[in-house]
């Protein structure tokens, strides 16, 4: 499969990478790793005039601590998230969502800010980011703002980035040694998850249950008012909209959401004890 | 558009368009055919080569991605005299191999997986190989010579080209 014919553009900072989407508006695509929009272009499902090519951009890669928040640089790629000695110590879930995410090779290319700023529902990172909380740093022409990531994901590839803003950074509580949990559920090793549950610090995000990745609100509440696991993660899929495909129909999804929410949040109040 | 890139270790320079995939470019510019297309769609793994020391799936990279880079297929493994690669070697040896067909890749991921982790156990062996795969199902045999390759030193672990495969 080949894709279509398109013009090549290598900016060398994120002003002109900004510059070339203000120019070139709807007909130009960001790529960096290139793993989630290669495979769309070679089926044509995406055909961008321009690609412009982040890629060699300096200084995009780095996991550094910053006051309370850990700071990720968007073209951090999955294979140096997951191996980050920092992201381990201080925001343990990260690493381990980014060592699930397909396989070396595609961990080799990936990067924090392709995951996010693509808004795929069943991708791993964006889960444990939202469980996480913090925001994500954009650059436009207009300078930097942060959006909650809460606010980010909107729909199926649908953002809150505006068309003319880069992901440049992603800003992430320090959980240090709370407990933490992603539970992913799929049919073969290195699959997309049928559903994913993230959960920490009595937060719990779910992939694959809505047209975006999505916060447990009823779980997190029940858990707020002093619920038990079990009741709590039995309302996890209360006001998701999970799909129907080959793999799993919507009633299966809401109940692996509440099955794995509930081991997810065993699993991260366990990892909690034995860590105090 | 014009790329440049070293390919087991000779310098290339071509005209290509913007859309030319790294593996065709290597197949069918460059005429390196062991690298293999199998799925086209980053699942298969058969057309994994090692690029600035990471393995890669190169249906999923644009050659333009791929310019001034160092970029190791298959066939740049075995010395000049015709020395086997010790994961080359390791694969002939267990019979790593049934059809043949994913072997390109199956070497080139296998390098990456010593690499990362020089005396790994076979179930790291399998994780570290979960992008590639065997269509025979020859996976027993595979794993046990890439642990076989491992005895063998940390040449087993590295690509020829002056360009030890760090991460």
């Amino acid at each position: 499969m080949i894709p279509g014919a398109f013009e090549y553009v290598r900016p060398g900072t994120v002003e002109e990478a900004v510059a070339a989407l203000v120019e070139h508006g709807d007909d130009a695509k960001l790529i960096a790793g290139g793993h989630s929009l290669l495979p769309l272009m070679k089926l044509r499902l995406a055909m961008p005039a321009v690609l412009v090519d982040i890629s060699r951009i300096p200084d995009l890669s780095y996991v550094r601590v910053e006051g309370d928040e850990v700071a990720i640089g968007a073209g951090t790629r999955h294979f140096e998230l997951e191996k980050d000695d920092v992201a381990r110590a201080e925001v343990p879930i990260l690493p381990y969502a980014a060592s699930q995410v397909g396989d070396p090779q595609v961990r080799h290319r990936g990067t924090l800010g392709g995951t996010v700023a693509h808004s795929d529902p069943a991708s791993d990172l964006p889960t444990a980011l939202l469980a996480l909380g913090g925001s994500v740093v954009v650059q436009g022409p207009g300078g930097r703002r942060s959006i909650p990531m809460t606010e980010f994901w909107l729909g199926f590839y649908e953002t809150a980035l505006a068309e003319d803003e880069v992901v440049v950074e992603v800003r992430v509580p320090r959980t240090g040694s709370a407990g933490w949990a992603y539970e992913k559920f799929t049919r073969r090793a290195n699959d997309w998850p049928i559903v994913a549950v993230a959960a920490v610090e009595g937060r719990v995000a779910l992939a694959n249950m809505a047209g975006a990745v999505v916060r447990a609100t009823a779980t997190e509440e029940a858990l707020a008012r002093g619920a038990s696991i079990a009741e709590a993660a039995g309302l996890a899929d209360e006001g998701t909209s999970p799909s129907s495909d080959m793999h799993a129909d919507p009633e299966y999804r809401r109940h692996l959401a509440r099955l794995l929410t509930r081991r997810a949040l065993e699993k991260a109040s366990g990892a909690g004890a034995a860590a105090a | 558009m014009k790329v440049s890139m070293t390919v087991n270790g000779q310098q290339h320079t071509d005209d290509v368009e913007p859309r030319l995939l790294l593996a065709h470019y290597l197949r069918d510019v460059l005429g390196l055919k062991a690298t293999n297309i199998g799925c086209d769609t980053t699942s298969c793994g058969a057309c994994t080569v090692i690029v600035d020391g990471l393995s890669v799936k190169s249906c999923t990279v644009l050659a333009a991605q791929a310019d001034g880079s160092q970029v190791t297929t298959l066939e740049g493994l075995a010395g000049p005299d015709g020395e086997l690669h010790p994961m080359q070697k390791a694969f002939r040896e267990e019979h790593g191999l049934q059809c043949g067909f994913c072997t390109p890749g199956m070497v080139m991921a296998a390098i990456g997986v010593l690499a990362d982790n020089p005396d790994p156990s076979d179930r790291e062996v399998r994780e570290g190989l979960e992008g590639n795969l065997c269509r025979c199902t020859g996976y027993h045999n595979i794993v046990r010579a890439v642990r076989s390759a491992a005895q063998a030193g940390p040449a087993a672990g590295q690509v020829p080209q002056d360009q030890e495969v760090a991460r």
